[in-house]
């Protein structure tokens, strides 16, 4: 007990701080209270307040601070491990480099946080596929890739199918797909018989077994606990079978599970969407520990419905996903491995799981396109990183485009339309002013570059045309208000009057 | 404190009764209360006590189950001191119009499709665009209408007949200054052309230019009287008040359009309010496409809708969004490589995500333009309000089918 008497003087908590803590709103101040207060700068940070408030906004492991390891410390950490997890539990699919985390969310809601591990998307397989077919779908997953903002958007994981029910022939399958390929895997089946004869292939590589049902689930969680992989739980449309079900299995020491409440493409789609925010609400909202898991989706049984045509099962697949991507889903199988359903896909996982705090923006600053020379058209646009992005890959799409200058105006993430409506508000944060737009014909040095004076502004910003003529001096060309139209712009208002 | 609540005070242990207590009385202090850290984390895991009272695990036996052990499950109920507005959209001949029927939409007491709680009062309704000029479209779109774009009453009957539109929105798109400059008066007739040509609400779409749209709409607004029109748009950048006295002289609706901003959207429903009933109000805080500020919409709307839920009184309206941007995106409508292709897919897929996106943070109605988009969209709101659950079998064996 003395241990605990020492504690509670450290933490020195007010009625008011239980009280609010207990809702979940942890401060740095609280977090601060519990660290070593050494200031050993070992986490990487400053010093401990700093490395607090970084814990309070999830950017940084609480395992960073070596002393708080130590042994004297060890109910200090576990009390803030606990103040600081997550409502669902994160869970890891596969080992190593190619692992995937899903789960990890602490909020129901963007803007009260951001959400985490954006939702794995898998491609299944089956083990009656000829070997050049289950070669050419692994390939395909592994080399589905589009750039996007910079970035790489993937596919991220392989389910393998038993529609035989066939332990060897699984057993097989699940060989030469781990020959094959480094990405994580889910090994689909009910029959405990069959899945077993895949984990002992696979079981090296921490694969998410799916899944334990009404009728299979002691067998599951025997094969969980043995081969020590994630567990998928099954109660289609039945939560408080589900809820059940996650708490039997911990009884018997089960302690990662991914939840599949069930999807139904058709009429259920109603219940579908209602258990999947059921769920993310009872974890979130209201804490319970026994449905706090990630939660996982089946796009593919789409394609179950056998009047559908390939298309229309493919169509109904991609927009239930699209759905489920929105209302909470940490893991999707889909069956469709085209270009035009899974980008779209991939972009509003992206777009969702994009951290809202901080504003997508690229450098402010003058770019140059392509062979430019005295002449060539001078143009602003913002550092909103899409509107960036959608200006340059316009100019960049034409060669009569392709030879400009381009000044970014630094708006702290804000595109062009917002940012001039910002300059309306009282507060003028984040706001395009004419000003600025001067100031950055200064700093580009762009007068020492070309000879003329116009400056082709977006027509979103119309409405700045008199200021920033009377700040600069230049004269303004009001171009088109979407970027697509650049290229004709520049044809018909830039070069074709030169030549007049 | 009185006598009672000092007892009770003085009882407090830190298991799951302490949550409970605090949120009875504000005033409970602990200051002589033994802390005991191992019980206090207990309750210091449910972080969420804010919108509920706190869920007690049910107790576990220490043996193994051998069978599920039944455990309790409640549904997350909330309760919600907001809610949005009904606005009745088009007029019958009853009515004082001359419409088949008028739509309703808003109403809503929960977050969009928490069946759980409620189903939504109104179904949110898929409008389509049709515009007045010939304005470039993208080919998987033109395939569909490029035969009747020189005529919009043509182009109506056309989405209303085939497409299945509940409603249309006409844009005036050729009144722009900078393009055909059409007067007031032939504007007005093209409505009423559209009026004659069709029976379904209308909404209707200026040009964004702030002068020329409040001509425009004077016009239109008398000629189409009683007809309940949604006057697409009313922005911050036009003299609010007298577009929202033609509105109201006529017996029309405002579409509140805004930047993506959640106060200059309550800023311009308050000032709306000093003229128009709240029922004449729907607001509209921008979409962009998918992959192009989705997420700033998505999660705007979700804000709006939440807080308006809440009890924010100012935007408690149903919200409107132009999903037909989703064709902006270059990936809606470019030739790509061949492993995105077609792009007669990909373009209305794109169309059909940016408005689910919608569907699900709270858009009530949709303007759209993709026939298959609409449909599916249609679709789904369909089988969402719909409480009929599926059978659990029809799934149950999805890993072993062969498809």
């Amino acid at each position: 007990m003395d241990h605990h008497k020492n504690l509670k003087r450290r933490i020195d908590l007010s009625e008011r701080e239980v009280r609010r803590i207990s809702k979940g709103e942890i401060n740095p101040i609280d977090v601060y209270k519990l660290l070593p207060r050494t200031n050993c700068k070992e986490c990487g940070e400053k010093n401990c307040m700093a490395f607090a408030t970084k814990l309070v906004s999830r950017d940084i492991a609480l395992e960073r601070c070596t002393p708080l390891l130590g042994k004297e410390f060890e109910e200090t950490y576990a009390i803030l491990w606990k103040w600081l997890k997550p409502p669902v539990k994160e869970i890891t699919i596969g080992t190593g480099d190619g692992a995937v985390k899903i789960g990890g969310q602490f909020v129901m809601y963007r803007h009260e946080l951001a959400y985490f591990n954006p939702t794995a998307i898998a491609v299944d397989v089956t083990d009656e596929l000829p070997d050049d077919e289950l070669l050419k779908r692994i390939k395909g997953v592994e080399g589905f890739s589009y750039s996007y903002l910079g970035e790489e958007l993937k596919l991220n994981l392989i389910a393998v199918r038993s529609t035989s029910d066939d332990p060897a022939k699984f057993a097989t399958t699940i060989k030469k797909v781990t020959e094959n390929t480094n990405l994580p895997l889910i090994l689909c089946s009910f029959n405990p018989d069959v899945l077993e004869a895949g984990l002992a292939i696979a079981s090296g590589k921490s694969p998410l077994i799916y899944a334990a049902s009404e009728n299979n689930w002691k067998d599951m969680a025997r094969l969980a606990l043995m081969y020590k992989c994630p567990l998928a739980v099954f109660a289609p449309n039945d939560l408080k079978l589900l809820r059940s079900m996650a708490g039997t299995l911990m009884e018997h020491d089960v302690e990662n599970f991914v939840l599949d409440p069930g999807t139904f493409p058709d009429e259920g789609l109603v219940n579908t969407i209602s258990n999947f925010t059921t769920l993310r609400r009872i974890s979130c909202k209201e804490g319970d520990e026994v449905l706090g898991f990630p939660l996982m989706g089946t796009p593919i049984v789409a394609w179950l419905e056998r009047e559908r045509t390939q298309e229309v099962a493919e169509w109904t697949e991609t927009y239930i996903a699209s759905m489920l991507i929105t209302r909470y889903a940490d893991l999707l199988i889909m069956h469709s491995m085209d270009g035009w359903a899974l980008l779209p896909l991939t972009i509003l996982r992206k777009n969702l799981y994009t951290d809202p705090r901080k504003p997508t923006a690229v450098d402010p600053g003058l770019r140059i396109f392509g062979e430019v020379d005295e002449n060539s058209p001078v143009m602003f646009t913002t550092n909103f990183a899409l509107t960036y992005y959608a200006v340059a890959s316009e100019i960049e799409s034409s060669d009569i485009s392709n030879k400009c200058y381009l000044l970014v105006i630094d708006t702290e993430g804000i595109g062009v339309q917002s940012a001039v409506a910002r300059a309306r508000a009282a507060s003028k944060n984040r706001a395009l002013t004419a000003d600025m737009i001067a100031q950055a014909i200064k700093k580009s040095r762009i007068e020492e570059k070309v000879k003329h004076r116009k400056l082709i502004i977006p027509g979103m910003a119309a409405q700045l045309s008199d200021e920033i003529e009377d700040l600069t001096g230049w004269k303004v060309l009001v171009g088109p208000s979407s970027s697509s139209g650049l290229p004709r712009f520049l044809e018909e208002h830039w070069y074709r009057k030169k030549e007049d | 404190m009185r006598e009672g609540d000092r007892r009770k005070k003085a009882a407090i242990k830190f298991g799951s009764e302490l949550l409970k207590l605090l949120s009875m009385s504000e005033e409970i202090g602990l200051e002589d209360v033994d802390v005991k850290i191992g019980d206090l984390e207990i309750e210091l895991l449910q972080p969420t006590a804010a919108v509920a009272p706190p869920k007690v695990v049910t107790p576990l036996p220490k043996v193994k189950p051998g069978k599920i052990l039944e455990l309790t499950f409640t549904p997350p109920i909330m309760e919600y001191p907001g809610q949005i507005v009904e606005v009745k959209l088009g007029a019958t001949k009853r009515e004082g119009g001359t419409r088949g029927k008028s739509i309703v939409i808003g109403g809503e007491k929960c977050p969009p499709f928490y069946t759980f709680e409620k189903s939504p009062p109104h179904a949110p309704v898929v409008a389509c665009d049709v515009f007045d000029i010939d304005i470039p479209l993208p080919k998987a779109l033109k395939m569909h209408v490029g035969d009747v774009t020189e005529d919009p009453a043509a182009w109506a009957k056309r989405c209303v007949d085939k497409f299945g539109a509940e409603m249309l929105t006409l844009n005036l798109t050729s009144i722009d200054p900078s393009k055909k400059n059409t007067s007031p008066r032939k504007a007005a007739k093209t409505v009423e052309e559209v009026l004659q040509a069709v029976n379904v609400p209308l909404a209707i779409g200026g040009c964004g230019d702030p002068e020329k749209d409040l001509a425009v709409f004077e016009k239109v607004t008398e000629v189409a009287e009683g007809e309940r029109l949604l006057i697409s748009s009313v922005s911050p950048y036009m003299d609010v008040k007298k577009t929202a006295e033609t509105i109201k002289k006529y017996g029309h609706v405002a579409l509140a359009l805004t930047g993506m901003d959640i106060n200059e959207a309550r800023e311009l429903n308050h000032q709306l309010y000093d003229i128009l009933p709240r029922e004449q109000i729907v607001m509209d805080t921008s979409t962009a496409a998918l992959g192009y500020g989705l997420e700033f919409t998505f999660t705007l709307m979700e804000r709006v809708r939440l807080a308006a839920l809440m009890g924010d009184y100012e935007l408690q309206h149903p919200m409107s969004s132009g999903t037909t941007n989703a064709w902006f995106a270059k990936e809606a409508w470019k030739k790509m490589a061949p492993q995105w292709e077609p792009r007669e897919l990909r373009g209305p897929m794109w169309e059909t995500i940016t408005a689910l996106t919608g569907l699900l943070a709270g858009v009530d109605y949709f303007m759209m333009m993709h026939p298959t988009a609409i449909k599916t969209v249609k679709d789904v709101i369909e089988r969402l309000m719909n409480k009929e659950a599926d059978e659990p079998e029809k799934i149950a064996d999805w890993t072993t089918t062969r498809i």
